[in-house]
């Protein structure tokens, strides 16, 4: 059947579109700010709080666009519901985008103190976030249910390090009282990246009640 | 001053609520329909349900059958010649394809509302008596009340109310449009018909008929025939999809507009065809 409503099937392409690209430039974010952790460099970590100003940006712009095609389109059923989800998505993205500045200020707050110790955890945990997020991206521009699924599921696996590492960091903390800051600086990152992988998971909620257009509860699976 | 407040019983109260929750009582029952204008097969197996007290919305696009469906509920589709029907209707458990059921009483009982407002070329006064008189009703008492009554059902009185034996013709659209839905009332009956009401009317008025629709649902079943789906969707309580002569889908409003079942009912609800 011929579609007559092909300006606003291009709009809604658009729109995925925007979404991935807040998405990949998150992504992005938070790459570099695991690495400045790393690397203790502070330019870089300055550099990733500068470049948020574009994400609250293309935040901002995701709304508006959403906004207009309802008032102009009076969508319903799936099209209404990939409206709002964008709306939805880039929401967690945008939080999530945050999170990378967060660690980034954290970065500059331990500045060029030697690290207690190497963050391979920390590392471990950032990865398996950075690929959450990557794959539900995937997960919402194939709409894939399953890939949805899976994501939520790689949470587990960042919920366990977190409490691992903060045990560890504890530990540290008790050995060795000096290292008190940069001790409660590296916890809060370990917040900051169980936190995003919370938000990927609502990405995944999101995508089911896209496909399935009813409500799932992933974070207490 | 002496009023006392009588709290419900809890069982007042449970009462009242299953009673909410029953099922509604059916009006018209559609079992195995089929109609052809000649050789055009353009009623297909019909089955359908109308509850009372409910807005049941029939949408599809042009040429679906949704209007000659609505026409067969009180048999004006027989002033078409050569229409022919196979399956029943009931119109309150009976059928009205019977040879005994006179079309006359299931008219005084099923009223329609057309597309076009259609005044009758007379006083707003004498276009809601005129139905009323017909069925013997004489006393200018009994008609004074009957047209203030049915004025204010159709939410036009205050509108109206000091010119009444001015022509219907000097009302605007929406107006004349809501004078026929009191004409509609005036005869007291348990059904309205509503074909398109509003597709000749401008955004305002068909707001006013929606409101009124929602009014009127208390006290009557009503199906309407829309071409505006956002129509559908603010108004009615369960909508029927129809579809080159077959009902699609049939279920309660709020499904059929988040979550239908059959991807043709969402391709036309999102606006793909039609």
């Amino acid at each position: 059947m011929m579609s007559v409503r092909e300006k606003f099937d291009g709009d809604l392409i658009e729109l995925q579109n925007k979404l991935l690209e807040i998405g990949r430039f998150t992504e992005e974010a938070l790459t570099k700010s695991i690495i400045a952790l790393e690397t203790q460099n502070v330019e870089l970590a300055l550099e990733i709080m500068d470049d948020d100003t574009h994400a609250d940006l293309m935040y901002e712009e995701i709304n508006d666009f959403a906004i207009l095609l309802i008032a102009k389109q009076a969508p319903v059923a799936i099209d209404l519901r990939r409206i709002i989800v964008a709306i939805k998505i880039a929401t967690d993205i945008e939080r999530i985008a945050d999170f990378a500045v967060n660690i980034a200020k954290a970065t500059i707050r331990i500045g060029n103190e030697p690290l207690v110790k190497p963050i391979v955890h920390i590392k471990e945990m950032h990865k398996i976030t950075l690929e959450m997020l990557k794959l539900s991206l995937e997960a919402f521009s194939d709409e894939d249910v399953e890939k949805a699924r899976n994501v939520a599921l790689m949470d587990d696996e960042v919920d366990d390090l977190y409490g691992q590492i903060i045990r560890d960091l504890l530990q540290i903390n008790m050995q060795n009282t000096e290292f008190t800051a940069q001790i409660t600086q590296l916890s809060f990152v370990c917040r900051f990246l169980e936190r995003a992988a919370d938000h990927v998971t609502n990405i995944s909620e999101h995508i089911l009640y896209l496909v399935k257009g009813r409500q799932y509860d992933l974070n207490n699976h | 001053m002496n009023a006392t407040i009588v709290k419900p019983t809890i069982e007042a109260v449970m009462n009242h609520n299953n009673s909410k929750q029953s099922a509604k009582a059916i009006v018209y029952k559609t079992s195995g329909l089929n109609l052809w204008y000649g050789e055009n097969h353009a009623l297909k197996e019909i089955n359908l349900d109308i509850h009372e007290n409910e807005v049941t919305a029939i949408i599809g696009p042009s040429g679906c059958g949704k209007s000659t469906y609505i026409k067969t509920l009180n048999r004006m589709i027989e002033l078409v010649p050569s229409v022919k029907t196979s399956g029943t209707i009931e119109y309150r458990g009976r059928n009205i394809f019977n040879k005994s059921y006179s079309v006359e009483e299931l008219r005084t009982r099923v009223g329609m509302v057309f597309q076009k407002p259609n005044p009758f070329p007379k006083s707003i006064y004498e276009n809601v008596t005129y139905g009323p008189k017909i069925h013997g009703i004489k006393d200018k008492r009994i008609l004074d009340q009957i047209v203030e009554e049915s004025l204010k059902g159709a939410a036009i009185w205050d509108e109206v109310k000091d010119r009444l034996n001015e022509n219907a013709f000097g009302l605007s659209g929406g107006q004349q449009q809501r004078l026929c839905i009191a004409r509609c009332l005036a005869v007291e009956p348990d059904v309205i018909l509503m074909d398109e009401p509003t597709s000749a009317l401008d955004p305002i008025s068909t707001l006013k008929v929606e409101e009124l629709v929602q009014e009127l649902k208390k006290d009557f079943s009503i199906i309407i025939v829309t071409h505006n789906m956002q129509q559908a969707a603010r108004i009615s309580d369960k909508t029927a999809f129809f579809l080159n002569g077959e009902v699609i889908e049939f279920t309660n409003t709020d499904k059929i507009f988040s979550t239908p079942l059959d991807k043709r009912t969402e391709d036309y609800i999102t606006g793909r065809f039609g």
